[in-house]
């Protein structure tokens, strides 16, 4: 059974260039950190690597941290940014970001998933100086928060923003757009896992290290950098080109969805390209995940913990569609997608609807 | 065929998996997430699924099929945990995995199972399912220290049709875990699991607590004329046919006294001696795997997991079924009465509090 990979939020394929820089730099002996020839050469593939991430992402060199992935990224910007100030984040983050701030005070999003930027204001107007986190995309829905807009409400009270691109990044042109800190992710742009960098705005300096170790990143992340998977990171960057072509095919399986009595979920924010969270009434979100995988299609439902129980989307709930939360999956199209993928999903998703539905009316009755 | 196997995690349900497997079934390993198991040990942060989920999947992996984990807590928590708590409340002596079965295990995985497009719930129990021309019929497992038909009395005609037992055949345990052992399975030589899976600490008294503080609170211990000869704390840490607990009201009058009865509304603990028994009891919530009799029917029944058959006739009722059994014993409210002929499961109900 050919499968058809429909869950890129969860991960990307990688991409031919990442593979590619990945083998060449899996033959370089050295540490970056080597004083000897063998250093210098590893150290060149490292620099490189963050030149062009940098400047992919609006940013200095200088001031972007290699971190183990998107999650530590997040969790640096917390622990650095976040010292002696209040931390607020949106409804919707991922949990990267609400584990790393159990404490924080939570900015309520509209029923479209998008950031209520006058409570955010409200919010900044008293109190004492806030951290702000917000994600620039989200992994369930796909919403596309102003992240430029909440930036200038945060210099305007004199608070940070840190900015959870991990989604945005590779789909969207990502700038800092005002932001104090960005977090990135490899494997969610093509690259391999393990690696993620942690970007900060020039005026970010002297954070406070989560790892200190060897003092490697200029004191702000100890450990040997894993150097193979950082010329992934960088290619996979570089190669990220226009996902616009991505929103036709997105659109295809949700037409199709609809037609089966799916509802998209926040369709009228502006979405990753990529992202459809499709709802249909009254049918589990596990049993429709595991009878799409029975018929060769890999798709998700909210946050999967590590026994693979499916939670209850906390977007969706924040989103005001408790009914909905757990009967929502989420489609989201890799880079590399086709018309056969959607097609297979397609004709997958109306024999999981057919199922799923006749039973839950004899149940029901 | 398409077969959904309910995998615990435990030896039993691996070997299902890996026998029908090797069949040249296409299996589908499915565990329940019942509860927290986290919060069950009350360790913060310790995972939500513990160990079992872990195996099952590793068992999976090993069989090379797919397995996938069902969020059960909600229904678990209301249909199983609420309900064991209440029950004791009402001064019954509940049978969790008896309301286990009949909501999370087989009428949901079933609904479940189907709606996946599969033929057959295959699960580890120890029951044998024999089909005739009339249909299916439950029977008592080949090996008679594990049978568990008394736990699945509840099990519907439709979800019996649905279901199947690879293990009721199975002469004893140590075949089941040579055959988890050939399949190689990590679960080969796991050790059995715990009576009550969601109290592994294996204090449900903590547990009827949390839930139901009044089930606990103390209260006196009578006789059946109503003098009072001492204190108990709480009635859900007694069942009728208890010795323990009772401290100095435990003899009277040099015979050993146990609890006849329990009484919710009033708390109090009421104990007699030993000889003190009824041979009457009516039952609620009545199951039937035969159609349903007009007249009374002849048959064994059994009160309690491990308990003899006893000789009864079962008369059914409109709201459920009165037993006369031959000899007068003393059953605990809030237990499955269970009807076989020889080794066959003919139905059971649930025995009501008397009066």
């Amino acid at each position: 059974m050919t499968m058809h990979y429909l869950d890129a939020n969860a991960t990307e394929p990688l991409r031919p260039e990442a593979r590619a820089a990945m083998l060449v730099a899996l033959d370089i002996v050295g540490n970056p950190s080597s004083v000897h020839a063998a250093g210098r050469a590893a150290r060149r593939i490292m620099e490189d690597a963050r030149e062009a991430l940098a400047i992919r992402f609006g940013g200095q060199p200088a001031d972007l941290v290699f971190t183990s992935g998107g999650t530590e990224a997040d969790a640096l910007a917390v622990h650095a940014l976040g010292q002696g100030r209040r931390v607020l984040i949106g409804a919707t983050e991922h949990d990267a970001i609400r584990s790393a701030a159990p404490n924080a005070e939570i900015v309520p999003v509209g029923a479209n998933g998008l950031i209520d930027l006058a409570a955010l204001a409200t919010m900044l107007e008293s109190g004492p100086p806030a951290l702000v986190c917000l994600m620039l995309a989200n992994n369930e829905v796909g919403t596309i928060q102003p992240v430029a807009e909440a930036a200038a409400l945060c210099r305007l009270h004199g608070a940070l923003l840190h900015v959870d691109a991990v989604q945005g990044a590779g789909r969207l042109s990502v700038g800092m757009a005002g932001a104090h800190s960005m977090a990135l992710s490899s494997h969610k742009l093509g690259g391999p896992t393990g690696v993620g960098a942690l970007l900060l705005a020039p005026e970010v300096t002297g954070i406070a290290p989560l790892i200190r170790g060897g003092g490697q990143e200029r004191g702000r992340r100890g450990g040997t950098p894993p150097l193979a998977a950082i010329a992934g990171f960088a290619a996979a960057a570089l190669a990220c080109g226009d996902s616009s072509p991505l929103a036709a095919l997105r659109e295809a399986a949700e037409r199709a969805a609809v037609g089966c009595g799916a509802q998209v979920v926040g369709a009228d924010a502006p979405r990753l390209p990529n992202t459809a969270c499709l709802a249909l009434p009254g049918a589990r979100a596990d049993t429709q995940v595991i009878a799409l995988d029975l018929d060769g299609i890999a798709v998700s439902a909210g946050a999967a913990c590590s026994s693979g129980k499916v939670a209850a989307s906390h977007v969706l709930q924040a989103m005001g569609l408790s009914a909905l939360a757990g009967q929502a999956i989420r489609v989201s199209l890799p880079w590399n997608a086709t018309q056969a993928d959607v097609d297979a999903f397609a004709s997958g998703y109306a024999r999981m609807a057919d199922r799923l539905r006749s039973p839950l009316v004899s149940r029901a009755a | 065929m398409r077969i959904v196997v309910a995998m615990s995690g435990g030896v039993d349900s691996s070997a299902v998996a890996g026998l029908l497997h090797e069949a040249g079934h296409e299996v589908i390993g499915v565990t329940l997430q019942l509860y927290d198991h986290g919060a069950a040990i009350g360790r913060k942060g310790a995972c939500c699924a513990g160990q079992d989920i872990h195996d099952a999947k590793r068992v999976a992996d090993r069989l090379g099929i797919p397995h996938y984990t069902i969020d059960a807590e909600a229904r678990f928590a209301k249909a199983v945990i609420a309900d064991f708590a209440d029950s004791y409340a009402a001064g019954e002596t509940p049978v969790p995995c008896v309301r286990c079965n009949q909501t999370v295990k087989f009428a949901d995985l079933t609904a479940m199972a189907r709606e996946l497009g599969a033929e057959r719930l295959a699960t580890g129990h120890y029951v044998r399912r024999i089909d005739t021309v009339n249909g299916a019929e439950l029977h008592r497992a080949a090996d008679p220290n594990r049978d568990q038909s008394w736990f699945l009395f509840a099990t519907t005609q439709a979800q019996l049709d649905f279901c199947e037992f690879p293990l009721g055949g199975m002469p004893d345990k140590r075949a089941v875990r040579d055959l988890a052992s050939r399949f190689g399975l990590a679960t080969a030589d796991k050790p059995d699991s715990q009576d009550i899976c969601f109290v592994p600490s294996g204090t449900y008294a903590d547990v009827v607590a949390k839930l139901r503080p009044d089930a606990m609170a103390g209260g006196d211990i009578v006789t059946a004329d109503g003098s009072v000869v001492g204190h108990h704390d709480g009635i859900a840490r007694f069942t009728v046919g208890q010795g323990k607990r009772l401290g100095n009201a435990a003899m009277r009058d040099g015979e050993r006294q146990m609890v006849v009865a329990t009484e919710p509304a009033s708390r109090r603990i009421v104990i007699g001696p030993r000889t003190t028994g009824t041979d009457t009891l009516a039952l609620r919530e009545v199951n039937w795997l035969v159609p349903e009799p007009a007249r009374p029917l002849r048959c064994s029944v059994k009160l309690r997991a491990r308990d003899t058959l006893r000789p009864a006739w079962v008369d059914a009722t409109p709201d459920g079924a009165i037993v006369r059994l031959d000899e007068a014993t003393l059953p605990a409210p809030g237990q499955a009465c269970v009807f076989y002929t020889d080794d066959r499961v003919l139905g059971g109900g649930i025995i009501r509090r008397p009066g």
